[in-house]
């Protein structure tokens, strides 16, 4: 393919301008992580928050009993994961239904969604993990990972079913007058064509509350599951050194990063999609 | 004589203190197009969402071959079975194919098998000349293919009564021509329908009834040479002289 002398200059010039804002991006870089390393390391405390928070050999040492935790971090978060999904859909979908016979589900979804957005998570965890298993009912668990999983279905439930809601509310009337004129009932219309589109949008805004879940599964460990905060608070006690707690917070770090990238895409995607109608 | 196919008696809505239909009486028989007119804000498209029972009527009912379907005792979804309606913004599923918007209605309202479904819409496909686009998205179409796929999804599960809502409206110049070529061709063949648009010309060719709206109520109906060549009623000869000044006759 030919092209003219006036668009080849051009080029040159583009490809020099990119090259400019490439090197200024560098140096810039280097010099602030330049500044903040000696920030930090010139800060008259430096050496005891070295040896206490960043020591090797602690960090080497507690490694094995944190992954080990965050095992059932991953385990919690999965599990949790799968049924907030469901039950966030359905409590959704609750809240969407017309009709007098429904307005006591609907009445019981929106309670449920308000006190439970509200409520701190840390309440809930201690309401649900000391709370419950004190009344002594016949069939309640009393094994802390599983009342620390029900806490956690029970805020993030909350939370997801409005991102659901939200979703469900933005697909335009035009589409539930499309299918109701095709003769679909108001089930068949959610299912087949209101939330297919609604949960298409909403994958950004649930992939962000995933990544939270992730690192908010590690607060089961307040009630005494062995999960990597706890193991990393165990060998901490016994060594009086913090590393540990900087070895599992790098870890849940770098569970978040994928999941976060992954965000990111989706959100471009949508983004993509939205730009190419 | 036979019953109507569609019979709308006494037609009103409001939407808060606006009145959009003021006692509406309208046949559709068998086999007969009939065309709305008027103008932008006449009622046309509240009449035909009326009919197919999206909006709640105020008042006046809606009777298909002899039933009632505005009665609030009557299953409306069993009376949209019957019916089928186009829009002027087309309104596909965009996350289905084009031969999964066809074949919704038919696999989940009608009960028809899959195979039998995907049939019957790959030859309405094929009849419209878009057979390549069968496992398109929507919005891979132009807007005139679009809006002949949303022809054909009305179509697969053979209605009683076809409504257009301006179907035209939304599309390109260049576009319209296909659409209205298609809506020739089912009439030629004997579907019931009943439409509103702008396009007088076509209203003229095509219509067996032209129905003239003006402020929710239907001041004039014939025959279209004569709702168009001597229009009985003033609105109507201003209506038509303000579409001839804007060369759309």
């Amino acid at each position: 393919m030919s092209v003219s002398e006036l668009q080849r200059e051009r080029a040159a010039y583009r490809r020099s301008r990119a090259r400019r804002s490439t090197a200024v991006a560098l140096v810039s870089t280097l010099v602030f992580a330049v500044a903040a390393y000696l920030a930090v390391t010139r800060a008259p405390g430096w050496p005891r928050v070295r040896d206490s928070f960043f020591d090797p050999a602690t960090a080497w040492r507690a490694l094995p009993a944190v992954l080990d935790g965050l095992w059932l971090n991953l385990r919690v978060l999965f599990v949790c994961g799968t049924v907030i999904l469901v039950l966030a859909l359905g409590v959704a979908a609750l809240r969407t239904l017309r009709g007098a016979v429904w307005f006591p589900l609907r009445l019981l979804a929106t309670a449920y969604v308000d006190l439970f957005r509200g409520v701190p998570l840390i309440i809930t965890l201690y309401l649900v993990g000391f709370g419950l298993p004190a009344l002594r009912l016949t069939g309640v668990p009393n094994d802390y990972v599983v009342l620390g999983g029900v806490a956690l279905v029970l805020t993030y439930t909350a939370y997801v079913a409005e991102v659901f809601r939200a979703g469900i509310e933005s697909v335009h009337p035009s589409q539930v007058a499309a299918a109701r004129s095709l003769g679909l009932g108001h089930r068949k219309t959610m299912r087949l064509v209101v939330l297919p589109q609604a949960v298409r949008r909403v994958t950004p805004a649930l992939l962000n509350d995933f990544v939270a879940l992730q690192k908010d599964c590690g607060l089961i460990s307040v009630l005494g599951a062995v999960d990597a905060v706890r193991a990393a608070q165990i060998e901490q006690a016994a060594s009086y050194n913090f590393t540990p707690y900087v070895v599992a917070g790098l870890l849940f770090v770098l569970l978040a990063v994928p999941s976060a990238r992954l965000a990111d895409a989706a959100a471009r995607r949508a983004a993509h999609r939205q730009g190419a109608r | 004589m036979t019953t109507p196919v569609l019979s709308v008696r006494g037609l009103v809505k409001r939407y808060q203190q606006r009145t959009v239909l003021d006692g509406v009486d309208l046949d559709v028989r068998e086999h007969e197009v009939v065309v709305l007119i008027g103008s932008s804000g006449s009622g046309k498209s509240t009449l035909l969402r009326c009919v197919n029972l999206l909006e709640e009527l105020d008042d006046g009912q809606v009777v298909l071959d002899g039933t009632d379907v505005s009665d609030p005792r009557a299953d409306p979804d069993a009376a949209r079975r019957r019916m089928g309606i186009v829009f002027q913004a087309f309104n596909l599923f965009p996350h289905m194919t084009v031969l999964d918007n066809i074949t919704l209605a038919p696999r989940e309202v009608h009960g028809t098998p899959r195979a039998a479904a995907e049939r019957t819409a790959r030859e309405l496909l094929s009849r419209m000349g878009l057979a390549a686009h069968a496992a398109d998205y929507p919005d891979r179409l132009s807007g005139g293919q679009q809006q002949r796929v949303a022809i054909a999804r009305a179509l697969a599960y053979s209605p009683r009564l076809l409504l257009l809502d301006e179907v035209t409206s939304a599309l390109d110049p260049e576009l319209v021509g296909e659409v209205l070529a298609l809506v020739r061709e089912l009439a030629a063949q004997g579907m019931t329908i009943l439409m509103a648009t702008h396009e007088m010309g076509f209203a003229r060719q095509v219509a067996d009834r032209v129905c003239f709206l003006d402020g929710g109520r239907l001041i004039e109906e014939g025959p279209p040479d004569q709702v168009f060549g001597t229009p009985r009623h003033e609105r109507t000869r201003q209506f038509l002289r303000r579409i001839t000044e804007a060369g759309r006759l």
